[in-house]
């Protein structure tokens, strides 16, 4: 492999960032392992999140889960499942951290915007500014039934609700004027009066009036995460979000059309397209030569994808119960059945049931895969795979590129799973240039390279729309 | 040999009184941070205490001149939860407009963080703002208020048992995770929400997280531990609670080197009057308080203190009374590996929704 020359490229300066996603649900964590930890002894957390700071990652990661998984009315029992909530998980790991990015999954739907804005906050003062807050929004009723509202958003007015829920956030993160705090017991007061700011927002999804309880820590607000990959979500993030999360990071064209069209929403939104740091979700198998990392690759996708999983995934995909077929042999002959519910609830919908099915029986006869092996080649699991002199080249080329700004990853194995790319990767990248050597700041907002928070900065941009 | 007293400290802000800032060791502007988090839980955790508690609403803790900012109790119990190795930790969540699936889970985590040190000091929200803090409809007086608390506790009980303890089956064999039937929907309907279940969260290494609550607020077979308020000795002998535990509340200001008691009071009073919250008061000598506790051990469980100043009393307290309580075994330092149920005496409960069929082989 040759070599990225660092001169001819539109970011020669790049440098990558990662992050870790430790998931509590899906079947990419390999639980049936000898090697495989608890998902939810705090032993387990402190590991991935010390051995990413090790790593000098700029954040550790951790979905939200408001619902358990079901299909067909029965709770899905395939996959690890059983997470701690993010924030409380969050800050018991701000006390055993020093600089990792702590970033939770926080829905703006089933929650309300004053109570997660001082969590958040709370989390980011613990941290001494390592907060992050991943926006995710939800409409189903289905969730809904575990919570005081129900299911009472419309699909339509989820990001409205978002949106609106960040205002009222922003405000409350920006209700203390800096320095607020009296910085001896003899001032005249515990903190300057008129120095705090009442908060009052009366929308259409809010009704507050409170006086925020928290000043703003070292990084000014929590960063701002986001994964929609809809044009509504990119344009939501493109507006309001420091960080994307997508999907598009393992192919090369695919990660540059993201990130291109990422910035022109930047701009559009009256925003410089480097303000946002674009970190595709992964997976990364690393072997000590190519074939020993497809090797190892075979070995994690058959442990991801057993017998079992291989007929539930199918089984979404065809709206059918296939739970006693054999996953050994030939797909399915029936066509899908299209349906607006598919009875699966927590996991994500496939787009035309038609065209994938069409598509896998293709590929399926082509190579004289099993269902098995067709789900294991053509599931949505994505990542990379190789030596770590060959993956630091890569994503040096990723990145140099302005394909990505950095990845994501997800481990399939929890506790250990974030060491061969710490260990061996990591070295690679630091000696091609790509890849800090120690902290260079404390917070996560500095360790992202990010600017001040949106709402935070004195230009004149904000006040234009209005 | 009797039962110890559990010695509680609640460590919210800078202590009891309002104007406690004054005469703080440091600066305001050192109070909301990790590092006075960490140094307070330290210092309780070294003296002995069993546990602490931690104070939380979503209005400002004061009025101006005195603190107005707070961080939440279940995010600074977890970070001590992170930084202590067996004192137990019982934040405040309010139920009037909290969501109870986030309190459960809140807690529950807090429980598998804590390895089994974690309880819930349940309370109100009382001030009409805290509706228009939330943005949420009034919940317009007492039996309003009750209700919800009755409800949030009842949900957040059935969710905690909702996965069985062995509900983790990692069978390879069947590809299965999860045993579904030891899952649970909890179904729950009240008057003002539902709860479809099961939590996200594991069931708690305690089973039940040990829940405290103030005398009267939630119904007795819901609460573990009754906190007692009454402004003599006798009022806390009379307190019948109904709970398995009755914890009296008891506000200190204690001598110090340089001051004593009743002049460190004034000096505050001064300033911002101490509110009478009905509460037992003791303002002396560390060897009057030792005697007081001496005294309550036999009536009561436990004793929850509330020191005027968190800086001044928690040195004295540590230096003085502690030591002399444990030395007298009136108080016990909590085992290492001990669950906060096991420290109090309390079984670990079985799960109300595991099969009680006797399973065939049992000899009963």
């Amino acid at each position: 492999m040759t070599r990225t020359d660092a001169t001819d490229v539109p970011y020669p300066d790049a440098q990558l960032h990662f992050g870790v996603f430790f998931q509590g649900v899906n079947h990419w964590t390999i639980w049936s392992d000898p090697a495989s930890g608890s998902q939810i002894d705090p032993a387990s957390y402190r590991r991935v999140a010390q051995t990413a700071e090790r790593g000098l990652f700029d954040a550790f990661f951790l979905g939200e889960g408001l619902r358990l998984r079901e299909v067909d009315g029965k709770i899905h029992d395939l996959d690890v499942a059983g997470r701690p909530d993010a924030i409380t998980q969050l800050a018991a790991l701000a006390a055993v951290t020093e600089k990792i990015g702590l970033v939770s999954t926080s829905n703006t739907t089933f929650n309300e915007a004053t109570d997660l804005a001082r969590r958040l906050s709370g989390l980011d003062l613990l941290s001494a500014g390592r907060a992050g807050w991943n926006v995710v929004t939800t409409d189903n009723a289905w969730t809904g039934a575990n919570f005081r509202r129900g299911g009472y958003l419309d699909h339509a007015d989820r990001y409205l609700r978002a949106e609106q829920f960040l205002t009222v956030a922003r405000a409350l993160w920006d209700g203390w004027a800096d320095g607020a705090i009296a910085g001896s017991t003899d001032a005249p007061a515990w903190s300057a009066p008129g120095s705090v700011t009442r908060v009052r927002e009366h929308t259409a999804q809010f009704d507050v009036d409170l006086a925020p309880t928290l000043p703003r820590s070292a990084q000014g607000h929590p960063v701002i995460f986001q994964a929609g990959d809809s044009a509504e979500g990119r344009d939501f993030a493109a507006r309001n979000a420091d960080v994307i999360f997508s999907a598009h990071g393992t192919e090369f064209d695919d990660a540059l059309a993201f990130a291109d069209d990422i910035r022109n929403r930047l701009r559009a939104a009256g925003r410089p397209s480097d303000d946002l740091r674009i970190l595709p979700g992964t997976e990364i198998i690393i072997g000590a030569t190519e074939a020993e990392a497809e090797e190892k690759r075979r070995w994690i996708r058959f442990s991801q994808v057993t017998p079992a999983t291989a007929l539930n995934v199918a089984g979404l995909l065809w709206n059918l119960d296939l739970t006693d077929r054999d996953a050994d042999g030939p797909l399915p002959a029936e066509d899908p059945v299209i349906a607006e519910n598919s009875g699966a609830f927590g996991s994500r919908r496939i787009a035309d049931p038609r065209e994938t099915v069409a598509r896998w029986r293709a590929q399926a006869e082509a190579n004289h895969w099993s269902l098995r092996e067709t789900v294991i080649a053509l599931g949505p699991q994505r990542g990379h795979q190789g030596t770590p002199a060959g993956l630091a080249e890569k994503f040096l080329h990723f990145a140099r590129h302005g394909a990505v700004d950095g990845f994501n990853i997800t481990p399939y194995l929890i506790p250990d799973g974030l060491d061969d790319i710490v260990n061996l990767l990591v070295p690679e990248l630091q000696e091609r240039g790509g890849y800090r050597t120690e902290y260079s700041g404390s917070t996560l907002r500095e360790h992202l390279g990010l600017r001040e928070p949106l709402t935070r900065r004195a230009t004149a941009t904000s006040r234009q729309a209005g | 040999m009797p039962t110890p007293l559990h010695l509680t400290l609640e460590i919210d802000g800078d202590g009891a009184h309002p104007a406690a800032w004054r005469r703080a060791a440091h600066p305001p502007e050192a109070l909301l941070t990790p590092h006075r988090v960490r140094a307070v839980a330290a210092i309780a955790e070294n003296a002995g205490f069993t546990l602490v508690t931690l104070d939380d609403e979503a209005l400002p803790p004061g009025r101006a001149p005195d603190p107005v900012g707070r961080i939440g109790a279940v995010e600074r119990a977890a970070f001590i939860a992170a930084s202590t190795s067996v004192l137990g930790i019982a934040p405040v969540i309010s139920t009037t407009y909290a969501e109870p699936f986030h309190t459960s889970s809140q807690l529950a985590s807090l429980d598998h963080i804590s390895i089994g040190r974690a309880g819930w000091v349940v309370a109100e929200s009382a001030a009409p703002e805290s509706a228009r803090a939330w943005g949420r409809p009034l919940v317009d007086g007492p039996a309003a208020r009750a209700g919800e608390a009755r409800d949030s506790v009842r949900v957040t009980r059935e969710l905690w048992d909702s996965w069985e303890d062995d509900a983790v089956i990692r069978d390879v064999a069947t590809s299965r995770y999860l045993d579904a039937d030891q899952l649970h929907y909890i179904d729950f309907t009240g008057e003002t929400f539902a709860v479809k279940g099961p939590a996200i969260v594991p069931r708690p290494p305690q089973g039940q997280l040990v829940v405290f609550a103030p005398d009267g607020l939630v119904p007795a077979e819901q609460v573990d531990v009754a906190l007692v308020a009454g402004r003599d000795v006798d009022a806390l002998r009379r307190a019948s609670t109904g709970t398995p535990l009755t914890f009296a509340e008891l506000e200190v200001a204690l001598d110090t080197p340089t001051d004593t008691a009743a002049e460190r009071v004034a000096d505050l009073d001064r300033l911002a009057g101490w509110p009478d919250r009905g509460r037992l008061r003791y303002t002396g000598g560390a060897d009057g308080l030792v005697r007081l506790l001496t005294e309550l051990a036999p009536l009561v469980d436990g004793v929850r203190l509330h020191p005027l100043v968190l800086d001044e009393d928690l040195a004295v307290l540590s230096r003085l009374v502690l030591p002399a309580l444990l030395r007298a075994r009136t108080i016990a330092r909590p085992v290492p590996g001990a669950s906060l149920r096991t420290t109090f005496g309390l079984h670990r409960p079985t799960n109300r929704f595991a099969d009680r069929l006797t399973p065939a082989g049992d000899a009963r």
